[in-house]
């Protein structure tokens, strides 16, 4: 059986994530999640402190643009404690 | 589930940072040995994709909806302390930039949805795999049933720390009956997506799924014996 190459499975994920974000998203049910909902129902949704994110509110390009924060930060912070191999040793 | 600030007082909230700063930077040792040639590229690509999944809000019924939490299947893409990091991530940038998630309650959101389903979810992935017949079919099934049950014990450790520090006067029974009943439904998308998810990659690249490896382990041996 031929192998898919670890380059188009790392592209393959990276594509369906920002398609999800992007384009998926806009269809994504607006109704309160389960924890919001509860706090409703059961009279502690007055407690929430609101605040303003850095960005926003969730949107296709918002969206996007918090895929790629993500994939930076944690590609970044998992390649840098990550087991590294004898060549890598040398640099 | 994102807890925003305001819910838990303060004392609690800090207890719970307390508790995510030790687990994180625990998982930061730990997940040195998780990370090798084979699961570093993924690890940014699961956290990723969890990000965007997690936008994807389902419908439960009852004007309520649902998301993806992701930690058991980022314990079985990648192994539960890179998990630890990726889904803390996710939060992270979900809390600063969206304020999806309360700042103070940033330890409270990755102690339920980073430590708590990692850890369920791990468990439970790993006993189905010792119990069950040692079948690469079954891997996506395991990993779904595994995300399953880490939704409402997750639910439940909200609960548990809204007795000990919950701003307002709720009685706790009736909370707890709420908040397990609709996170058992959100379960289930979880349990359907991690399944789906995992089985893509089990079917193109099952050595890439690092909760796979004892599947594969035996078979790598008979091939390279045989000199290929």
């Amino acid at each position: 059986m031929k192998r898919v190459s670890t380059t188009w499975v790392v592209l393959g994920i990276a594509v369906v994530a920002l398609v999800l974000a992007g384009v998926v998203s806009r269809f994504a049910d607006s109704d309160p999640d389960g924890l919001t909902k509860v706090s409703e129902d059961h009279g502690f949704a007055h407690t929430e402190k609101s605040r303003d994110g850095l960005v926003g509110d969730y949107g296709s390009v918002t969206g996007v643009v918090g895929v790629l924060v993500v994939l930076g930060v944690a590609g970044g912070v998992t390649y840098a404690v990550r087991r590294r191999g004898p060549r890598d040793e040398q640099a | 589930m994102h807890v925003p600030d305001g819910f838990l007082d303060a004392p609690t909230s800090a207890l719970t940072g307390a508790v995510a700063v030790g687990a994180v930077g625990l998982a930061l040792v730990k997940a040195r040995d998780e990370l090798d040639d084979k699961t570093a590229p993924m690890a940014g690509l699961v956290a990723a994709f969890i990000f965007a999944v997690q936008m994807l809000n389902f419908p439960v019924g009852a004007g309520t909806s649902g998301h993806l939490m992701g930690g058991a299947l980022a314990a079985v893409l990648v192994g539960p302390w890179t998990a630890v990091l990726c889904v803390s991530v996710v939060l992270l940038v979900q809390s600063l930039l969206f304020a999806d998630g309360g700042i103070t309650a940033l330890g409270t959101n990755i102690v339920l949805m980073a430590l708590t389903t990692v850890l369920v979810g791990w468990l439970v992935f790993r006993v189905l795999q010792l119990v069950l017949p040692k079948r690469m079919s079954l891997t996506p099934a395991q990993a779904g049933v595994a995300a399953f049950a880490s939704v409402p014990v997750a639910a439940s450790v909200f609960v548990l720390l809204y007795a000990v520090g919950g701003t307002a006067d709720i009685p706790l029974d009736t909370l707890l009956t709420a908040m397990f009943g609709v996170h058992t439904l959100i379960g289930v998308g979880e349990g359907v997506i991690t399944g789906l998810a995992v089985g893509a990659i089990v079917a193109v690249r099952p050595d890439l799924v690092r909760g796979a490896r004892p599947l594969l382990e035996s078979r790598e041996l008979v091939i390279r014996g045989a000199g290929s």
